[in-house]
């Protein structure tokens, strides 16, 4: 019984590192760049509907709708003044140190705001836990609903890539930029709609993320967004199925790790099946291998 | 571009010999320039990097004694410092108002360290400059022993309220008002032993942390002799800390009556919220770093009911002492005060307890009074507001017995 219980759990902080991955492969998979401030945005997302939910006493939806705005523009913005003037710089490293910038830049700046004090989050989920097997198994309500965004998000983002045209533009920008451009693709439009794209998850992961475990500081997307990260190359990033599975299995090997091996090493088991994945398969679960032309 | 460089590396150059003789001056040759240095002294404090005349060296001739204090008032622990230098204010106040230390009124000035070891340093020079003999602080562990390589240096008394990592009284010049972070996993074993609050005990500790995985240690250590038992101990990381419910389904499966917390608040009101989830209710039982769940902004308070501390305040205890004290704090700040205001209260109270005992005069030099006071602690005792009778082992701990208090109602009540 307890095993269930614990796969539970697993799964349950598992859809969470699923949604926040689905906005990371997204945004790799088209843009090609790592965008470490993801989690960021997720926190920001969090504090968003805190101040709406719980100071100004609004209810929840509308705040979950503020927060999809302002999480949206705020990504737009950061690809508009922070990425897309590095986007033809020599070396691609020197976006993903703007990344990494980013990310301290949003913590310092949720820090100066909202100050380091913890605050607690209220759910905005109202659906009732799941009680099965007498009262032994208890699937909270949050994991429910963390699930079944998961799987819709991921449905309406493989549609919305592979049948609309501006899906189809995407598809054509990550294949090759420069072609794309050459057959009247607007390429910065469609990278800054992916931007909008993923920060809007990241806003809706940051709801989810906050009302399973509701406790909320400047810091409390950066080692989630790092684990989501995980989960999308784990998954095989760029791919969308793929964050989903690997945010999935990241949540439960966690767990079980940490019930069955040591509670201790719960990271350390983490990571040393990430990188046997990475040994065994590249590109991850899912990831295509695609041939470089020279 | 040459000729420019050759003018800088001048200035430069010039500019690190000043501060070399700063340096020299402010190093605190005990004594050598105390004679006629009270007007320099009071300069010290307007003008800091003046130059090596206006070293203060800790004396500063006068009719005062003056006891600095280190903590953060801003930044993320400025509750703590905030209540430190409040709480020290008024035990000077009302020592002056009762005539002072031997007679001699108390000057006490104290400076922010925004909870940052470098910058806890540099508020100790600046009240080293301004003439500082004592030093209360610094506030939290990690500045107290910065602080305390300096006063070691120096030969300056130090008394922390609130550092409790075992390296803050590391040098025999330095004593602390608060239980170390060991010696509190010790008390709570035996409060909870003594007691009879439970007979199975899990623990859920942080074992990245050396507050948590130090106070822990200790406690497996002393529940030997204790008539509990200890049915699972589960760690957590500082990178893993937002799913408790494997250690809390192992408690639960252990059919542990009592989870004993020693972390810091913000991973308790987590595991408090998912043992909730969980359809689990032990008792819950920490360590002053769960002292602030109920200041969680939102928190459910609900949830903490029935938590137990060991905390050595509590603001609604019924004796005189305490009582008089939170009125006053209240009519002064505004404030309920919280346990680092009554450690630093006491704080102040042991210097003057020991100032009486070794006869220190404002004209005595730092290094000597240091000396007199270190031989005066060991020989106090006090009733204060974190333990009536306490004492002092030359080490620098305090001796005395461990309180707990419990949430009701959404407040903390002495038990």
């Amino acid at each position: 019984m307890s095993f269930i219980s614990y796969l539970i759990n697993g799964i349950s902080l598992g859809s969470v590192y699923a949604i926040i991955a689905l906005g990371y492969t997204m945004v790799y998979g088209i843009a090609k760049m790592l965008n470490f401030a993801h989690g960021d945005v997720i926190m920001v997302g969090g504090f968003v509907v805190f101040t709406i939910v719980s100071t100004y006493g609004l209810p929840p939806i509308l705040g979950i709708a503020i927060a999809i705005v302002i999480c949206t523009a705020l990504g737009m913005i950061i690809e508009r003044v922070a990425y897309k003037p590095l986007r033809n710089a020599a070396s691609p490293l020197a976006v993903l140190i703007t990344a990494i910038g980013v990310s301290y830049l949003l913590q310092n700046a949720a820090l100066l705001i909202f100050g380091a004090n913890t605050k607690s989050f209220t759910s905005v989920v109202s659906v009732p836990p799941l009680k099965l097997a007498e009262g032994q198994l208890i699937i909270s309500g949050e994991t429910i609903v963390t699930i079944i965004s998961g799987i819709i998000i991921m449905i309406f983002l493989t549609l919305f890539v592979h049948k609309t045209k501006a899906g189809q533009a995407m598809l054509a920008v990550s294949e090759d930029k420069g072609a794309a451009q050459l057959m009247g693709i607007n390429v910065n439009g469609t990278i800054a709609l992916t931007f909008a794209i993923g920060s809007a998850l990241a806003a809706v992961a940051g709801v989810l993320l906050c009302s399973a475990y509701p406790s909320l500081t400047p810091y409390t997307g950066a080692m989630p967004g790092i684990k989501a990260f995980v989960a999308a190359v784990f998954g095989g990033i760029g791919s969308i199925p793929g964050a989903m599975i690997g945010g999935i299995l990241l949540g439960i090997i966690e767990i079980l790790g940490k019930a069955y091996i040591s509670s201790q090493m719960a990271d350390a088991i983490v990571f040393a099946v990430l990188i046997i994945v990475l040994l065994v398969k590249p590109t991850g679960i899912l990831g295509k291998n695609i041939q470089e032309k020279v | 571009m040459k000729k420019y460089r050759k003018i800088i590396s001048a200035v430069m150059a010039s500019a690190m010999v000043a501060t070399l003789f700063a340096g020299c001056g402010n190093s605190g040759d005990s004594g050598s320039s105390s004679a006629d240095n009270t007007a320099a002294a009071d300069n010290a404090a307007d003008n800091t990097a003046a130059g090596g005349e206006t070293a203060a060296a800790g004396n500063n001739g006068g009719t005062t004694i003056k006891i600095g204090g280190v903590g953060p008032t801003t930044g993320s622990a400025a509750v703590y410092g905030i209540a430190v230098q409040n709480a020290a204010q008024l035990a000077v106040d009302e020592i002056n108002a009762a005539g002072g230390i031997n007679g001699v009124q108390i000057e006490f000035k104290f400076e922010d360290d925004e909870c940052d070891a470098e910058k806890s340093v540099n508020a100790y020079n600046t009240l080293k400059d301004w003439g500082m003999q004592m030093l209360v602080g610094a506030v939290t562990s990690g500045c107290s022993v910065a602080v305390s390589e300096k006063t070691a240096e120096d030969n300056m008394f130090q008394l922390t309220p609130s550092g409790s990592s075992v390296d803050c009284v590391k040098y025999d010049n330095s004593f602390r008002v608060c239980f170390s972070d060991p010696n509190q996993g010790m008390a709570s074993a035996k409060y909870i032993g003594e007691n009879a609050i439970a007979s199975s005990v899990a623990v859920i500790y942080d074992s990245s942390d050396i507050y948590s995985s130090g106070i822990y240690e200790k406690f497996v250590a002393e529940a030997a002799n204790q008539p509990f038992e200890i049915v699972s101990a589960e760690a957590f990381t500082a990178d893993s800390k937002t799913d408790f419910s494997v250690q809390l389904q192992k408690a639960k499966d252990a059919g542990a009556e009592l989870v004993f917390l020693p972390i810091y608040y913000t991973e308790a009101s987590l595991i408090l919220s998912q043992s909730s989830t969980l359809g689990y209710a032990p008792i819950f039982f920490g360590c002053d770093g769960l002292d602030g769940i109920l200041n969680v902004e939102n928190f459910d308070t609900s949830l903490a009911e029935g938590v137990m501390l060991l905390t050595p305040f509590a603001a609604d205890a019924q004796d005189e002492l305490t009582q008089n004290f939170v009125s006053a704090y209240k009519e002064k700040f505004g404030d309920t005060p919280n346990q680092f205001a009554a450690d630093a209260y006491d704080a102040v109270y042991a210097i003057k307890a020991a100032g009486e005992k070794a006869g220190i005069t404002p004209d005595m030099d730092m290094s000597s009074m240091c000396e007199a006071m270190k031989a005066a602690m060991p020989q106090i005792s006090l009733d204060g507001l974190t333990g009536v009778g306490m004492t002092w082992d030359a080490s620098g701990e305090p001796n005395k017995d461990p309180k707990a208090v419990k949430i009701t109602d959404g407040a903390y009540t002495a038990m």
